[in-house]
């Protein structure tokens, strides 16, 4: 299935989920404001600290001041529902091999020019069709569905995190993981909070230059580096993807110097990915990412001492796909796209050498 | 001297007549952008100014405009029968700070004088809430005159895009109007400086969340360069019968006056610039910075008149402010 032919509306096999006909039962209190003279607000819940008038909506378009008072207008409205692989997200050193319930509201706290679900990400939750879903039934699905975890993706989890902590906590009493895919454009404060509920944080970090996160995304690099930081410091396992944009983000000197950050801020047991772009929404001129590129990618950030770089988003069996052992170079998990070929793992120790091998690792 | 077409002179062609026989030979100067600014001192503040002086008030205005004595024959200049005609209307701020449904039946009454069926006059802005909160009703019967929120007529499924703008366009704009008179209030606007003309076709995108960065430089500009809104937009009356210099786009009544006015325009660039004057000199008057200090300076204006753009001018020279 097409990532832009998500599950929507009628779909759904939940006896929860009907048709949106009202907004009251999507709208909380959002968790993270400030309130402020003249019935203005002030969001706190990404770094872009929107000041918002009364009737007004922040960037995001979900959530809205009304009367003073800060409202998330998504919680449990799901607008894209399905089960997919682990691999997909990516999430490589994440019970491999199992399926995660992916789940999305409408809405970001960026603009990315290139965005492949700017259908959902860059509307408003009224521009789309959604189900409510909350957490319980979420959970309930997701066992329905076989799944190990519920993977919060697809637009920007932070702008409707009240439902991702309410719904990780559902999660975890079904014994069930969460994982979080996002932009990492979030305040420290609700970050935590997402930490110490959810299993797993991949953060997509765009590029590494200021300059790019203003002309081609909307937001700012030192956030996300910050709260990349946050997460490993707080324990909770993280993944980093990079988008790598022809002409944009793709020197030489921007992959060594985003090696070398992850060498000293996170640690060189952190995976990395290079994901190939391809032209969509705002950012039709360029062509797709060559795959040689990539690999170019990956061999500076190699030889920069980062143990897990991998390639994405390419024809399945590229040997990059695959987890090599940093000490004994034996594949302890090869990979074909999304599915998983063969795993030489015993209890997230190479099975050759007993190196063992960070993330959170389950029977497939 | 009589003024008039009737009489064979109009102002506009007195002032390019004026003008070309002072030049000579030489080459022709681009012709300046109108803007009229029409001002009724007894028209009193508040929400329910006399119908009957609005109507006269605009009149005076549409006539100076196109420099015609007749209103009717104004008005015949904007639209002609079997076109649907779009009246999008500023409708955020409640009953407070919203384009007043005084003028617009006021608008509407000349529309069906000359011959535009109620049926093709569709008033419409973001939301149906936002509509009636301003003291529309909301309707989409085809038998009566329109007023719908775009968030039940829809938006277009093609993305229009240009510069750093990408946006779906409202149904109302690009399917159901052949022409709109873009119908902004005169107010400040807390993110952006002031929320004009430009400012105003917001309302007719999905997404106006996220274009409000920069103070919406280069936005706003950007915006109004889809092709709808460039093609169907004919004309700008500005409700200025209550203005805000401050604290907008909600409706702060401290920083409200009896403007008592209405402009005109067919530049959008021209009347905002003209408009974002007339709110800085308020301010000054009232001892408050001006909106370059606040870092809410409306730089889209200047980016809507460069060569890229070339919505229209912000030069003061290039402008003719007619006042009446």
């Amino acid at each position: 299935m097409k990532r832009r032919g998500f599950l929507q509306a009628v779909a759904l096999p939940c006896a929860a989920a009907c048709a949106a006909s009202s907004d009251a039962r999507f709208t909380i209190e959002a968790r993270f404001y400030e309130k402020l003279p003249y019935k203005k607000i002030k969001c706190k819940l990404c770094p872009r600290e929107c000041v918002i008038d009364d009737r007004e909506r922040g960037y995001c378009g979900v959530r809205e001041n009304r009367g003073g008072t800060y409202y998330s207008l998504v919680y449990a409205r799901v607008c894209a529902a399905h089960p997919d692989p682990i691999e997909k997200k990516p999430l490589f050193h994440f019970l491999p091999g199992s399926m995660a319930f992916s789940v999305a509201t409408a809405g970001c706290n960026v603009n990315c020019k290139f965005c492949q679900n700017w259908d959902i990400s860059q509307v408003r939750p009224e521009q789309v069709a959604s189900n409510f879903l909350p957490p319980k039934d979420l959970a309930a699905l997701t066992r329905q569905y076989q799944c190990l975890s519920i993977a919060y993706t697809y637009s920007e989890p932070v702008v409707f995190c009240e439902y991702v902590l309410d719904a990780a906590a559902a999660g975890r009493e079904a014994g069930l993981k969460s994982v979080v895919i996002s932009g990492g454009h979030i305040q420290q404060e609700p970050l935590k909070k997402l930490c110490g509920r959810v299993d797993a944080i991949k953060i997509d970090l765009k590029a590494f230059s200021e300059k790019y996160y203003k002309e081609v995304v909307n937001g700012e690099l030192k956030p996300v580096l910050n709260a990349l930081a946050t997460i490993r410091k707080l324990g909770t396992w993280t993944e980093v993807v990079y988008l790598v944009v022809p002409t944009l983000n793709d020197s030489d000197e921007e992959f060594r110097g985003l090696a070398r950050w992850i060498l000293s801020e996170l640690g060189r047991d952190v995976p990395l990915h290079f994901s190939r772009f391809h032209p969509e929404y705002l950012l039709k001129d360029l062509p797709p990412t060559p795959l040689p590129t990539l690999e170019r990618a990956k061999a500076i950030c190699d030889a920069e001492g980062l143990d897990y770089v991998y390639i994405g988003n390419v024809a399945p069996g590229h040997p990059a796909e695959n987890t090599r052992c940093p000490k004994c170079r034996r594949v302890v998990v090869e990979r074909a796209g999304f599915t998983i070929r063969a795993l030489a793992l015993d209890g997230g120790k190479c099975r050759f050498c007993q190196h063992a091998i960070p993330g959170i690792w389950g029977r497939i | 001297m009589r003024i008039g077409p009737q009489y064979g002179i109009t102002r506009r062609g007195l002032l390019e007549a004026g003008l070309a026989g002072a030049l000579g030979a030489k080459a022709a100067t681009p012709e300046k952008s109108r803007v009229v600014i029409a001002r009724d001192p007894g028209l009193g503040a508040g929400r329910s100014p006399d119908s009957g002086r609005v109507l006269k008030l605009l009149d005076r205005a549409m006539q100076s405009f196109y420099g015609l004595d007749s209103p009717l024959d104004a008005w015949k200049k904007l639209a002609r029968p079997g076109e649907v005609v779009g009246l999008k209307v500023n409708c955020l701020s409640g009953r407070g700070a919203s384009t007043n449904p005084v003028l617009v039946e006021a608008i509407c009454e000349r529309l069906r004088q000359i011959g535009i069926p109620a049926k093709d006059i569709v008033i419409w802005d973001r939301l149906d809430s936002d509509l009636e909160s301003a003291g529309y009703r909301v309707s989409s019967r085809k038998d009566r005159i329109r007023a719908i929120g775009n968030d039940t007529a829809g938006y277009g499924n093609e993305l229009a895009v240009y510069g750093s703008a990408g946006s779906l366009v409202a149904n109302t704009l690009v399917r159901t109007c052949d022409a709109v008179i873009n119908l902004p209030v005169l107010k400040d606007h807390g993110i952006v400086g002031v929320t004009l003309a430009l400012k105003n076709l917001f309302g007719a995108i999905h997404n106006p969340n996220k274009y409000h960065i920069n103070a919406g430089d280069p936005y706003v500009a950007d915006v109004n360069m889809f092709p709808a809104i460039r093609q169907k937009v004919r004309l700008t009356i500005c409700d200025a019968l209550t203005a805000q210099y401050e604290g907008g786009p909600s409706y702060m009544p401290q920083w409200s006056w009896p403007y008592n006015g209405l402009m005109v325009g067919r530049d959008p660039v021209a009347l905002d610039y003209t408009g974002w004057q007339i709110l800085e000199r308020k301010r000054a008057e009232k001892g408050m910075k001006p909106l370059r200090e606040l870092r809410r300076e409306p730089l889209y204006i200047s980016t809507a008149a460069d060569a890229r753009h070339r919505l229209g001018t912000n030069d003061p020279n290039r402008i003719d402010v007619v006042e009446v």
